[in-house]
């Protein structure tokens, strides 16, 4: 082992990835660390607009469900990258009107605040649609049977359509959290310092930009295949109980 | 047409049209959009739109045209063969685009001078220019993803169709062409115009090379005039009209295929 890590030590081959100064590794997982905030934030954001937003599209009222078509539709249009620009100077000029006009002062949002709310924003359009379809999939009789034990619409989605729904709608999650975790990477273009960003601004002081936009890929798969594994574990969990489909497991 | 403004005659939704037109209006008329004859007249913006839709098409097909034999080795092919085209699908679709555009551009660009022979044949004029580099991601990156959906579609052809077509004594290359490919295409076009529109969606990442495509214009507008919004909700509209051309397209290209499959 010692060779090893003996290749990372300053004068080594892979030294500029060390963990201390002159090696850039330290800074490598704090852009690490910041992509991995981001997409877990908007992606709790996107989940919530997502259940609102499937709600809203199945059993809202007409005004409801026309503007979230708007919605979903226009989001899923438009680049990400131009959604993510214009979201990024509207949010914090209407926060800040709005604290101005409450009479308060005005605030310096922090980037990686407006880039959460606007990737959970752009992934909550995604989200609708993929738990509408799961909403769906619950056979509509288990929704009958519930209410007729009396159970609020409330207690209806808790108990039986979340619950139920959550076999289907997983594998449309999973495939949204890789995508979403990829999409970290374009808050890039607005200078914030996630993984992709860092990555850049080490190969640019050193010179070496394949080294680092490898190492940065890395670390993107490690994520995207560790998350894969967590995400089947999950569905096996949550289609604990069902007939299995095409004879079951993966 | 009847079809189309049969739905809209409701209360609501006459609405909700007069709130759009009214806030297209508002936009319209509060914005400054004085800018826009200059850079129309000037060509810039239809210089950045050409760019953006020659880098579209050319990624597209031959994307398209390199995922087929990357779905083919891996439904078919011996491993040796198999295996690196999943690997390269794998890292493709594991690694985000903007990364790998930025590893070609500043990673290659930068060991290519180092090679004198590089710098000094006739491909050189071309290599130190941005646009090969954000071609060559997008293509590939295209590839990657069209890769497994044509994988799961020529796995998907019923074994029937291929035993009947080696019964009939058709050669490897004739079953692919007559039989094998057109079945599994029709099977994922929905597939390939959702991936099409995505694709559309990714090529403003270009702009970050210094490819002038629309993107890159709309920065220019902005840096020259310090306009933010006006320029950037034009380009948000013209990527959803392409959006809806792109959709409209390949709508007319399913509905020219038999749409009963065996």
């Amino acid at each position: 082992m010692n060779w090893l890590l003996g290749l990372f030590e300053p004068g080594h081959a892979l030294g500029l990835l060390a963990y201390s100064p002159p090696g850039w590794g330290g800074p490598l997982l704090v852009g690490l660390a910041h992509t991995m905030e981001v997409a877990v934030g908007a992606y709790i954001l996107g989940t919530v607009i997502g259940v609102m937003g499937a709600y809203g599209k199945l059993y809202g009222g007409p005004v409801t469900k026309d503007l979230m078509a708007v919605y979903t539709t226009c989001v899923r249009a438009i680049p990400e990258l131009i959604e993510i620009l214009i979201l990024f100077y509207l949010v914090p000029e209407v926060v800040n009107q709005v604290l101005t006009g409450m009479g308060y002062g005005r605030i310096d949002l922090p980037p990686i605040l407006v880039g959460t709310v606007v990737l959970g924003f752009v992934l909550g359009a995604y989200m609708t649609e993929v738990l509408r379809g799961a909403i769906l999939a619950v056979p509509h009789g288990q929704v009958e049977a519930a209410r007729a034990y009396g159970m609020s619409a409330l207690q209806v989605a808790r108990r039986v359509t979340l619950p139920q729904m959550l076999g289907y709608a997983l594998p449309g999650m999973a495939n949204l959290w890789l995508n979403l975790t990829k999409d970290t990477a374009l808050l890039a273009v607005i200078g914030f310092n996630e993984l992709t960003e860092t990555s850049l601004q080490a190969g640019g002081t050193t010179k070496a930009f394949m080294l680092f936009f490898t190492a940065a890929g890395v670390l993107y798969m490690v994520i995207s295949v560790a998350s894969g594994r967590l995400f089947a574990m999950a569905e096996r969990w949550a289609r604990r109980g069902q007939p299995g489909i095409r004879g079951g497991g993966i | 047409m009847k079809a189309f403004f049969a739905p809209m005659m409701k209360t609501h939704r006459l609405v909700l049209l007069a709130l759009a037109v009214a806030f297209f209006g508002w936009l319209w008329w509060t914005l400054d959009w004085s800018w826009l004859p200059d850079y129309i007249n000037n060509g810039l913006i239809l210089a950045g739109l050409w760019t953006t839709i020659w880098m579209l098409v050319v990624s597209w097909a031959v994307g398209l045209f390199l995922a087929i034999w990357l779905g083919l080795a891996q439904a078919s092919g011996p491993w040796y063969l198999a295996l690196p085209a999943k690997g390269f699908c794998s890292v493709i679709r594991g690694t985000p685009l903007l990364l790998q555009l930025w590893f070609f551009y500043y990673g290659l660009g930068s060991v290519f001078p180092e090679f004198p022979w590089i710098r000094q044949s006739a491909a050189w004029e071309i290599l130190r220019q941005s646009w090969p580099y954000a071609l060559f991601a997008l293509t590939l990156s295209f590839a990657g993803y069209e890769g497994e959906v044509m994988r799961g579609a020529f796995l998907g052809v019923p074994k029937g169709q291929l035993e009947a077509a080696r019964a009939y004594g058709m050669s490897r290359g004739t079953i692919l062409r007559r039989i094998w490919l057109p079945q599994a295409i029709r099977r994922v076009l929905p597939t390939i115009g959702g991936e099409t529109v995505m694709q559309l969606k990714s090529t403003p990442l270009i702009a970050t090379i210094t490819v002038l495509d629309l993107y890159q214009v709309s920065l220019h507008i902005r840096q020259d005039t310090y306009i933010i919004y006006p320029p950037l909700l034009l380009l948000a509209l013209t990527y959803m009209v392409i959006t809806g051309l792109i959709v409209l397209l390949f709508r007319i290209v399913e509905n020219q295929v038999p749409s009963k499959l065996g």
